[in-house]
């Protein structure tokens, strides 16, 4: 049972329709949030596979710990807008009671 | 073959683990589930040999942002009613999509003709070079990722205060 760059590859695919999943079935916006979490999990998984099957090169593994900076920082400001609508439209953070700014 | 059995054993644990927190019918098991699938992810970074990317996801993932996300859950909700954490669209549809998503994301993978470089990959500590490389060639990236943190945060900050302005 060898494992090579394939397997790995799958595995994300996985997990990325996982998070896609989770972003088409839920409507309340951590849940949304979670999905997208697992979306930028996926894709880090991806550039460190290539990265070690390519030569064990350095550039895929620090393109991915960017990529953890930036889920971090959108995860920061998100909560807050979560926190921010749960204030606003009365106890709820259920993405289709903030419908206001549509005309 | 430990290898193969440690990369299967992950796989059940990161895809049962993300398939709770998109099913799962409270919000509170999909955050923890949500722990589970971070640490099976870090855990792959090892068996890629990544170990600075392996200890950097278990402390920011799993200390930093699902500690936010479950903040966040326990400031929102009801908890005791799990109806109300997740009232869902229709699943049926959403389960098509992302099975087909999934077909075709696959099918691009296997036929895509790889061409990793032959033998079995080198495994080694990385830390040292990813320190370099950070302050050497990516520092440009390096720079502009910590002023995006920093605009982040003030405005994480700006967005979730009371207005408290007096008129």
């Amino acid at each position: 049972m060898h494992i090579g760059l394939t397997h790995f590859l799958v595995l994300s695919a996985a997990m990325f329709c996982m998070g896609v999943l989770c972003l088409l079935s839920r409507r309340n916006a951590i849940g949304l949030l979670m999905g997208i979490e697992l979306i930028v999990n996926a894709a880090n998984i991806n550039l460190v596979a290539f990265s070690h099957y390519f030569g064990n090169a350095v550039a895929g593994q620090i393109f991915a710990l960017f990529g953890i900076v930036l889920a971090a920082v959108g995860v920061t400001v998100a909560l807050a807008i979560v926190l921010a609508l749960y204030r606003t439209f009365h106890k709820s953070i259920e993405v289709d009671s903030a419908s206001t700014l549509r005309g | 073959m430990t290898y193969a059995i440690m990369f299967y054993a992950l796989c059940a644990l990161i895809l049962v683990s993300s398939a709770a927190v998109a099913l799962s019918t409270n919000i509170i098991y999909s955050a923890f589930s949500l722990l589970f699938a971070f640490m099976g992810v870090g855990l792959i970074y090892a068996m890629l040999s990544a170990d600075f990317l392996a200890v950097t996801q278990l402390i920011l993932y799993v200390g930093g942002i699902l500690v936010l996300i479950l903040f966040a859950v326990m400031l929102t909700f009801q908890i005791e009613e799990t109806k109300r954490s997740n009232q869902s669209f229709s699943r049926g549809l959403a389960l098509l999509t992302a099975a087909g998503l999934f077909a075709l994301l696959t099918a691009a993978v296997l036929l895509a003709p790889w061409k990793p470089h032959a033998g079995e990959p080198p495994f080694g500590p990385t830390t040292a070079e990813i320190g370099n490389s950070l302050l050497g060639a990516y520092r440009l990236p390096f720079e502009v990722v910590s002023v995006l943190l920093v605009v982040g945060m003030v405005g994480a900050v700006v967005v979730a205060r009371k207005e408290t302005r007096e008129r």
